[in-house]
């Protein structure tokens, strides 16, 4: 039996430019990596109190994750543990490793940072989705050289069609350097506001969009 | 005192990323935990780390802590009482 999965709404954030369902929402191009995320923060007037003690890969995820799930609120259409967070980058949590590194690196003046700490771990943006939504759902962190639509449609199809969960928060979030790149995208069973079916190649069509 | 209350207010809104707060926000007898600031069990650690590298003040019992960071004017008082 040939089951179909869909693609209901997407998110990128990327050269300074928010785009949803693949059109621009938000665009200020003179800003380094970490000002422009919190500017697109102020824009769309989210409120979240720990926003600002998020490391940036933290916030440019959770900022990507409010976008989509405004759009489209499948937390409210769906029990807390049918939903899934499958997420992958290149960089890792290596942004945030090197300051931890940094701080602990003078064996006289050894002052690592607790709040720094507990971000040397990509899950943990995960993590803050999960606890801004109550997701309960499977979630998974991979990292890869670049987003891989291969297997990322066929992993989370798989997800799906064994019943595991009825829909995902899943895509790519990459920050190190300056350097960043936000697209994350909800996958369901059902049709929604773009249908579009989840395959390979509707996924490199928008990844690339 | 009200010098030290001011330096400690900055270096906590710097140390917790409190980007969203200024100093006058900061009332010095509201609690730093629940329902003041709002601070967490990170913030809490990052307290201590802060006493540490900034006062050179070590909080060598942790059950002391609820009373030392119960507001801004208590670690005040702490660090007057106990900097070196």
């Amino acid at each position: 039996m040939e089951y179909k999965n869909y693609i209901n709404t997407f998110c990128s954030i990327k050269n300074g430019t928010v785009s949803i369902d693949g059109s621009i929402s938000f665009e200020d191009k003179t800003l380094p990596a970490a000002d422009f995320i919190k500017l697109v923060y102020k824009h769309f007037q989210i409120s979240y109190p720990k926003f600002y003690k998020m490391d940036q890969l933290s916030r440019l995820a959770f900022v990507v994750s409010e976008l989509i799930l405004k759009n489209n609120p499948i937390t409210l259409k769906n029990e807390d543990a049918d939903i899934a967070i499958i997420i992958a980058n290149s960089a890792s949590s290596l942004e945030t490793d090197e300051e931890h590194q940094r701080n602990i690196s003078d064996k006289n003046n050894y002052f690592a940072s607790p709040a720094v700490f507990v971000y040397t771990l990509p899950n943990i943006l995960i993590g803050e989705i999960a606890i801004r939504n109550s997701i309960k759902g499977e979630n998974t962190f991979f990292i890869f050289d670049k987003f891989d639509a291969d297997f990322m449609s066929s992993y989370i199809n798989s997800l799906l069609n064994s019943n595991k969960i009825k829909c995902c928060i899943t895509g790519w979030v990459d920050f190190y350097e300056n350097k960043y790149e936000a697209f994350l995208y909800t996958v369901e069973k059902e049709k929604g506001i773009l249908s579009l079916e989840h395959t390979s190649d509707q996924l490199k069509k928008i990844y690339n969009n | 005192m009200d010098a030290l209350i001011d330096q400690l207010k900055g270096e906590i809104i710097e140390q917790l990323n409190l980007e969203d707060l200024k100093k006058e926000d900061i009332d010095n007898e509201a609690p730093l935990f629940g329902e003041g600031l709002g601070l967490d069990s990170i913030d809490a650690l990052e307290l201590i780390v802060l006493l540490e590298k900034n006062y050179g003040i070590k909080v060598a019992n942790p059950a002391d802590g609820k009373k030392i960071f119960q507001s801004i004017r208590t670690m005040a008082e702490f660090i007057e009482a106990n900097k070196k």
